[in-house]
């Protein structure tokens, strides 16, 4: 089986194995931290820590070509702008019930998964935002730098 | 006397010792290392005071933290001998501080007691947000219900912290668009 996966940079083929295994995991466990964040410990800071986490995972294994090929160095920021910008948004959609902030959905019934109103699209917002923008420091900060041409001089 | 206050005491000295190293260590690698086990002591300090959601931040934020800063500082290998510096300007420094937590303390002495409600339930805010808590959110989780509903002006303003730090981040470290404006020639 050959796939861009399976190309020179990052680690050993041990180390690709187990994280080709793990990492959609994380990503879902994340996920789940996010989306359950008003009904157990977690929410959407937490949640998006855990899925940038699997991102770096995959950029750690795989090597920064491979991650290249199908995130641009723009996308992560994209998408934190993206996060902000829908928080923003569910903080301003209460000024349809009167002020900044307000809950304005129905309350539903405890333990649903959808009640406390606005709560749930909140944590989904931050997560999207943090797991971005996390993300996008790991690349700006080591992935940029492994992609730079040097200059000629 | 009991277990967990023990169990505190040790994981603060721990933490102590560990930031002191991580000030002094003259490899930058160690500091990281020192710095990680500052972090998870204090993940392992909130799940001992009973704060799940608190010590879940605290392990995965670390966590990233050791793996971006042990990645940065194995790809740039500039460990700089400080120059002992001079005292003038951290003593200015400590006296505009002092002057601000003056200020402070003066003006916080109008504010409202410590602890008591808006709500008017009686009782302290704590007892206020358990009470009326599940009543006016409908989030099981009342540490999600402070932080997106009673307090949300507060996760707005951390959110947008973030925001620009990591926006700066990507500004100063960017190759797109960069401006070739022949300084580093």
């Amino acid at each position: 089986m050959e796939s861009a996966s399976d190309g020179p940079g990052g680690m050993s083929l041990i180390v690709k194995t187990v994280s080709r295994l793990v990492a959609s995991f994380i990503l879902l466990f994340g996920l789940y931290i996010v989306v359950y964040g008003h009904l157990t410990p977690g929410g959407g800071f937490a949640g998006g820590v855990i899925m940038a986490s699997s991102f770096v995972l995959m950029l750690l294994a795989f090597g920064g070509a491979f991650v290249a090929s199908f995130v641009s160095q723009r996308a992560p920021a994209l998408w934190d702008c993206l996060g902000a910008l829908a928080f923003l948004l569910v903080a301003v959609s209460g000024y349809f019930g009167g002020a900044f902030f307000r809950n304005l959905f129905a309350k539903g019934e405890p333990f649903h998964l959808l009640s406390a109103g606005t709560i749930p699209l909140s944590n989904i917002a931050i997560g999207v935002k943090v797991a971005a923008s996390l993300f996008g420091v790991y690349l700006a900060l080591a992935a940029f730098r492994l992609t730079q041409v040097p200059k000629e001089r | 006397m009991e277990l967990v206050p023990i169990g505190l005491m040790g994981l603060l000295g721990f933490m102590v010792i560990a930031a002191l190293i991580a000030v002094e260590a003259e490899d930058l690698l160690s500091a990281v290392v020192c710095l990680g086990a500052t972090g998870f002591g204090l993940a392992l300090v909130d799940l001992l005071l009973q704060a799940p959601d608190l010590a879940i931040v605290q392990m995965v934020v670390e966590i990233l933290c050791v793996v971006v800063l042990i990645r940065v500082v194995l790809t740039r290998r500039d460990t700089v001998r400080a120059a002992p510096r001079d005292s003038l300007a951290p003593g200015v420094v400590v006296m505009c501080l002092g002057l601000l937590m003056a200020a402070c303390g003066y003006c916080f002495g109008a504010l409202r007691p410590f602890g008591e409600p808006l709500f008017g339930t009686g009782g302290t805010m704590a007892d206020a947000y358990i009470q009326t808590g599940l009543d006016r959110v409908g989030a099981v989780n009342y540490v999600t219900s402070v932080l997106l509903d009673f307090r949300a002006y507060d996760t707005l303003g951390e959110a947008t912290v973030i925001f620009v730090s990591i926006v700066g981040t990507y500004a100063v470290l960017r190759q797109v668009g960069r401006m070739d404006d022949g300084i580093g020639q």
